[in-house]
């Protein structure tokens, strides 16, 4: 056992010992799943602090046989993309403990179901075995949907279910391709795949149906225009560390998955289609932007942003060149910590003052200082302000489309994209202005600022905007040995 | 001397009838059920303890008792042994038949045993008549008018197929003179074109077995007769007698009419097409049940189907692929099946209702019930890391290897449509607001089984390879 699969399973063990003892108390639950994101957040920073860039490849391995009978193998490894987002997942797994500290209302599943949560995604981040993938792929929905409907807000049960139905119905697809894969190629295993030119394979589908089934389990994930209706409403009635978990790390499994098996397995069938997933791209970007400026929601204006900027991962990786795939994967890790901060702050806004209409809000900055500084922050990461991890991603995302010349229609599709930026700075700062400035309302004089803990977790995550925007070597120096190789598949 | 290869069966038999005779001189609860589930553990010492790696045509070629014929003893008996346990909570339902109920369960479950070793026709129709008709009765014990019509319903529907299974019996020993399945098996193989009398035989004698498994178009007796019956019966019917409906089919199939190819893809194809309408009907009609037991049923329907995707592989394969992917099926479908209905006779007895309903709030109430419930659900429903996760990949992915590529999404959406109904039972356990908060406590039988089966449920959906390899050593023998 080593320390990768240490890091994935101490929160499923964390949720173990919490279900374990009956009768376990708010404090003792927290406590212990403190302790597990904790040191699951300590060993991935340690993995991130020792990873070779310099040999690059799949590091920290661990290779079990599983099912003999059909060659799959209990197989994980990081590379930089990988390691990355599993940084930025037991960190945001970490900050979900801490933002649900005051739970009261079933604390003890609340906890075993966030933790079981943080594994089955570190899990998906990590397998380098196709059927392991699937199976941590699918886990995620149980806890999710039990986070949802017990401890989410309003229509919260229709949301889970629909959360539940969506994810399974494109998994379906998903797991049919990758049976078609196992078929043609004789393995689960991504290193063996990687090494076998599966146009050279008879399989049992064509390549390019192999290559839409498993995209579309991912387009639902990601989410793509028109598979996106799930997540305005599982985001939105969410608990506030499930919406974390959701926006900040899970969604960007499907844009992982893009990358790792769509465009490493089938780069023939991703040049083929790449104008199509192109222009899905710019349509998500584009409306998923345009329906965010409607919203009075708080929490639902944060979840439909999260279409259009996710939008903007698709965007990139379909660039399919070096530029643009780095700027797909800073995005995933940038989105991630703004998301975070995103939500976390709509969840203290909405603990403390106990309202969520945008119109109802106002002039908040008078009584909430900390707070209208910290959603400013998170709003000048979303609107892509030079100096933020924002940025950068989407700075080399446009660059990469743009250079995308062998893509027909990539520079329209990427200037017509380029409106997602106008859009992003047009609703975040429309919601700035109504929720924190203009007059103090009166009816929010005893409104309470941030609390100590909340001060450092949201520190925590605008610390990681900064540093990525202001040196985003830091990133940019482990995906290179993950996008490089890829990149070249298109020669360059 | 044949006699020690029946010796599980002979000590069921056996077994049965003390039960019954100590009850007229003594009428005791715990005697009937020691006496029962002593039997079955010895039946299953002996099983296990029986050197059947070389397949033995014992009787004159009436029965095969080999590998595949080894495990599903094995399974059945286990599964027996469970619902006996399990049932041990129901003692106040069934308080003056309680010896008879176990006598016509060890009755039926020695009809199965043979069900899963026949080697010919005539035996195939005398184990599947043994299994019904204790069925039949059993289904009835409840004597209310629900069960009793349930049980009539049962035997009408059965009897029907009976007719028709003996009907296709006639046709197969008219075009093939033999009634042994070896013997049908070489005439076979030397026509080039088979007789329509044989086709047609052979679909006939599948639509007879299919009964016993409750697949499209016999499945109409299934929801009334699990919903009429004594829930210990229901999870009887549902866990071994399906199982040993599917056992049979493959049997008799694979050894008689696997020659030449063309025959053996025509019924392959056959029970690829029953299969998806199976599954389909069952999925669908499952979405609008409130009673815990008819959804149940439709759900059972539903898995007969996937079960017969693993039935159209051994017919597309010629019987040489896909047995050690059903044998997991079918153990990973028991084991599921122990464990909702174990739980579901805890919760009705106290309840007194089947309604899901009545269901709410059962996460607070009773927390342990609701975890080892929803661990069967989610096995049943396919979702990692439970037994029933594998027993779909591996039933799919052969499939998918033998060009049931279009069954394998049919088969996968169904999947989904029927997370739907199995989600509606947990979310009324875990988010509704129960009627009263009286703690519900299963006893110990019931609560064990629960357990015991909750626990091989993850612990297959972690380390399959731990029965598949079990599966895989005990394959199908052909003559």
């Amino acid at each position: 056992m080593g320390i990768l699969s240490l890091t994935i399973f101490l929160p499923a063990l964390g949720a173990l010992v919490i279900g374990a003892i009956p009768g376990l108390g708010a404090r003792f639950s927290r406590l212990i799943a403190l302790a597990a994101a904790t040191v699951s957040l300590c060993l991935s920073f340690y993995m991130f602090a020792v990873y070779d860039s310099a040999a690059g490849g799949f590091q920290f391995v661990d290779l079990f046989q599983w099912i003999p009978s059909i060659n799959a193998g209990y197989h994980v490894g990081v590379d930089g993309l990988s390691l990355l987002l599993v940084l930025l997942t037991s960190l945001l797994g970490f900050i979900s403990v801490l933002v649900s500290f005051k739970t009261e209302h079933r604390p003890r599943a609340f906890f075993a179901w966030l933790l079981l949560l943080e594994t089955s995604i570190l899990g998906v981040f990590s397998s380098l075995d196709l059927l392991l993938f699937f199976v941590f792929w699918e886990i995620e929905v149980i806890p999710m949907y039990f986070l949802i409907s017990n401890w989410g807000s309003g229509r919260k049960e229709y949301s889970a279910l629909k959360y539940v139905l969506y994810t399974l119905f494109g998994s379906a697809f998903m797991l049919a391709g990758i049976m078609g894969l196992y078929f043609a190629a004789g393995t689960f295993s991504l290193p063996e795949l990687y090494q076998t030119d599966l146009s050279l394979v008879a399989g049992s589908l064509p390549l390019a149906a192999m290559f839409f089934l498993l995209i579309i389990g991912f387009a639902v994930k990601l989410p793509v225009f028109p598979l996106h209706t799930w997540l305005p409403d599982a985001h939105t009635d969410a608990p506030t560390a499930a919406s974390i978990m959701l926006a900040g790390s899970l969604i960007k499994m499907g844009g992982y998955g893009i990358f790792r098996i769509c465009l490493g397995l089938f780069p023939g069938e991703a040049q083929h289609f790449a104008p199509l997933f192109m222009g899905l791209a710019m349509v998500s970007i584009v409306y998923g932007g345009a329906i965010t400026l409607r919203q009075t929601d708080i929490k639902r204006l944060i979840a439909y942003s999260s279409v259009s900027h996710m939008g903007f991962v698709l965007l990139g990786l379909f660039s399919l060149n070096y530029i643009g795939l780095t700027g797909a994967c800073l995005q995933m890790v940038s989105h991630g910590l703004i998301t975070g901060l995103l939500f976390a702050s709509a969840g203290i806004l909405m603990h403390n003052t106990h309202e969520r209409h945008i119109k109802k809000l106002g002039g908040l900055a008078r009584q909430m200082p900390v707070l209208a500084g910290v959603f400013t922050i998170a709003s000048i990461g979303a609107m892509g302000v030079p100096g933020t991890s924002g940025f950068i991603a989407e700075v080399s995302v446009f660059l990469g489309a743009f250079s995308a010349s062998s893509i027909a229609g990539s520079a329209v599709f990427t200037i017509i994209s380029l409106t997602g930026i106008l859009l992003a700075a047009a609703y975040m700062l429309t919601t700035l202005l109504k929720v924190f400035f203009g007059p103090a309302k009166t009816a929010f004089d005893s409104v309470a600022d941030l609390t100590r803990l909340e001060k450092f977790y949201c520190g925590l995550l605008i610390a990681g905007v900064f540093l990525i925007g202001l040196y985003p070597a830091i990133a940019t120096d482990v995906l290179e040995p993950a996008i490089a190789p890829l990149a070249s598949l298109w020669g360059g | 001397m044949n006699w020690p290869f029946i010796l599980p069966e002979i000590i069921i038999a056996v077994s049965a009838v003390i039960i019954i005779l100590a009850d007229l001189v003594k009428p005791n609860r715990w005697l009937s059920s020691i006496l029962a589930l002593a039997g079955i553990t010895a039946a299953a010492v002996f099983t296990f303890a029986g050197d059947y790696s070389q397949p033995a045509i014992v009787f004159n070629g009436m029965l095969t008792i080999d590998g595949w014929s080894q495990f599903l003893r094995l399974l059945l008996l286990a599964v027996s042994l469970g619902v006996l346990a399990a049932s041990i909570e129901y003692y106040p339902k069934l308080e003056y038949i309680w010896a008879e109920f176990h006598a016509l369960s060890l009755f039926a479950l020695a009809g199965m045993m043979l069900m899963c070793s026949a080697a010919d026709l005539v035996s195939a129709f005398i184990a599947v008549e043994i299994t019904a008709i204790s069925f039949f009765v059993m289904v009835g014990m409840l004597k209310d008018a629900r069960s009793s019509e349930a049980s009539l319903k049962m035997m009408l529907i059965g009897g029907i197929a009976s007719a028709i299974m003996l009907y296709g019996m006639a046709l197969v020993f008219g075009s093939t003179a033999g009634t042994r399945l070896n013997e049908i098996s070489l005439a076979t193989a030397g026509m080039t074109d088979p007789s329509a009398g044989l086709l047609l035989g052979m679909l006939l004698l599948l639509a007879g077995l299919l009964f016993e498994a409750a697949a499209v178009p016999f499945h109409m007796w299934a929801p009334d007769a699990y919903e009429g019956a004594p829930t210990p019966v229901t999870l009887y019917l549902s866990a071994a007698s399906k199982i040993a409906g599917i056992a049979i089919i493959a049997r008799v199939f694979t050894t008689a009419f696997s020659q030449p190819q063309n025959l053996s893809a025509d019924w392959g194809v056959v029970a690829a097409v029953i299969s998806a309408l199976t599954m389909t009907l069952g999925n669908i009609l499952a979405l609008s049940q409130t009673n815990i037991k008819r959804l149940l049923a439709y759900s059972g329907i539903a898995h007969t189907g996937y079960m017969l995707i693993g039935i159209s592989v051994l017919g597309l394969s010629q019987g040489s692929a896909g047995q050690a992917n059903l044998l997991f099926y079918m153990a990973a479908f028991a084991l599921a099946e122990l464990s909702v209905f174990s739980m579901v006779i805890v919760i009705t007895r106290y309840l007194k209702t089947d309604e899901i309903s009545g269901f709410a709030g059962l996460s607070r109430r009773s927390p342990l019930v609701f975890a080892l419930l929803s661990v069967g659900l989610f096995s049943l429903t396919g979702l990692p890391p439970t037994a029933g996760f594998m027993a779909k990949l591996f039933i799919f992915t052969g499939a998918v290897n033998h060009g049931l590529l279009w069954l394998i999404i049919v088969a996968v959406f169904n999947t989904v449509i029927s997370a739907y109904y199995y989600l509606k039972i947990i979310k009324v356990m875990w988010l509704d607001e129960p009627a009263d908060s009286g703690e519900i406590r299963p006893g110990t039988g019931a609560g064990m089984v629960a357990f015991i089966s909750a626990a091989g449920i993850i612990l297959l959906g972690i380390a399959p390879y731990l029965l598949l390899k079990l599966a895989e050593s005990s394959l199908l023998s052909l003559p």
